[in-house]
């Protein structure tokens, strides 16, 4: 069988689902944030799967993956200050223990 | 099987098991270099679809950056030696429940979706046609995206300075 875009897809797609399972269950902050990450990796095979089997001469898978990859660099860093303060007043990151605003 | 193929599978197994072994490890940092091993296949795709550029970028950014970020933030964070609590069996059971039906939901539509594939040529995605594409503004160009995302990290950057910045004492809070 010849390897096509459905195959790309496949690996995707199941990159995605095992992403969203990990989000799922863990209960820690800072898996939880890779969990998204390999779900945003997911996006990224896809894009440029797309790009490279049905928009071949163009662009636009390329640089939606670029901007992706940077905004998933910003969004990582700013997660991270946010677990380090959490880590500062709760003394944990699991998700249960920052309750003060549960009602 | 050609070559290409085998290697494609590999690939795609190496992606996957790095993944699942990730997000299941109860070792937190064993878990961040699984990550590392995953973002290296997914890598290792993009070289595999010719896309050497991205394949660059990933390995810059993610790895060399966001995973050995992450890898800061646990040794910050946490315990050595601690184990992560393993997740209620019903929580398990659900989240593997409708990650599987999603899953199977799409694999369905993908596989009998006919995907007008058009033959990709011999021609190579340089460098310079990233380059002069990003920065053009005409029909096609991505010049405002490009500064959009500039705007973005600059944003990222202050709002990461200031929030985990340490609360000043009293004397000092009127200066912020």
């Amino acid at each position: 069988m010849e390897i096509g875009l459905t195959q790309i897809l496949f690996v995707s797609c199941a990159l995605f689902f095992i992403g969203v399972y990990g989000f799922l269950t863990r209960r820690n902050l800072i898996t939880m944030l890779m969990a998204i990450e390999l779900m945003l990796n997911a996006v990224n095979i896809n894009f440029i799967a797309f790009n490279k089997y049905v928009w071949a001469g163009r662009l636009d898978g390329v640089f939606f993956t670029i901007f992706v990859i940077a905004i998933a660099a910003a969004e990582a860093a700013v997660a991270i200050a946010i677990i380090i303060n959490i880590y500062r007043n709760y003394n944990s990151i699991d998700v249960e223990d920052a309750d003060v605003m549960k009602f | 099987m050609e070559l290409k193929d085998l290697i494609f599978y590999l690939l795609g197994a190496w992606i996957l098991v790095t993944a699942l072994l990730s997000i299941t490890s109860k070792q937190i940092f064993r878990s961040a270099v699984y990550l590392l091993f995953c973002m290296m296949g997914v890598a290792g795709l993009y070289f595999w679809m010719n896309y050497e550029f991205i394949a660059a970028v990933q390995i810059v950014v993610y790895v060399g950056g966001i995973v050995v970020l992450i890898i800061f933030s646990i040794f910050l964070t946490q315990q050595v030696g601690h184990n992560l609590p393993s997740p209620k069996p019903t929580q398990r059971i659900f989240a593997g429940l409708a990650a599987m039906f999603a899953f199977l939901f799409f694999w369905a539509v993908i596989r009998q979706y006919d995907f007008a594939e058009i033959e990709t040529g011999s021609e190579e995605l340089s460098v310079r046609r990233i380059g002069e594409e990003m920065l053009k503004y005409q029909d096609g160009g991505f010049a405002l995206p490009f500064e959009v995302v500039s705007i973005l990290l600059l944003a990222a950057m202050i709002g990461c300075i200031v929030i985990a910045m340490k609360a000043k004492p009293e004397k000092t809070e009127s200066w912020l």
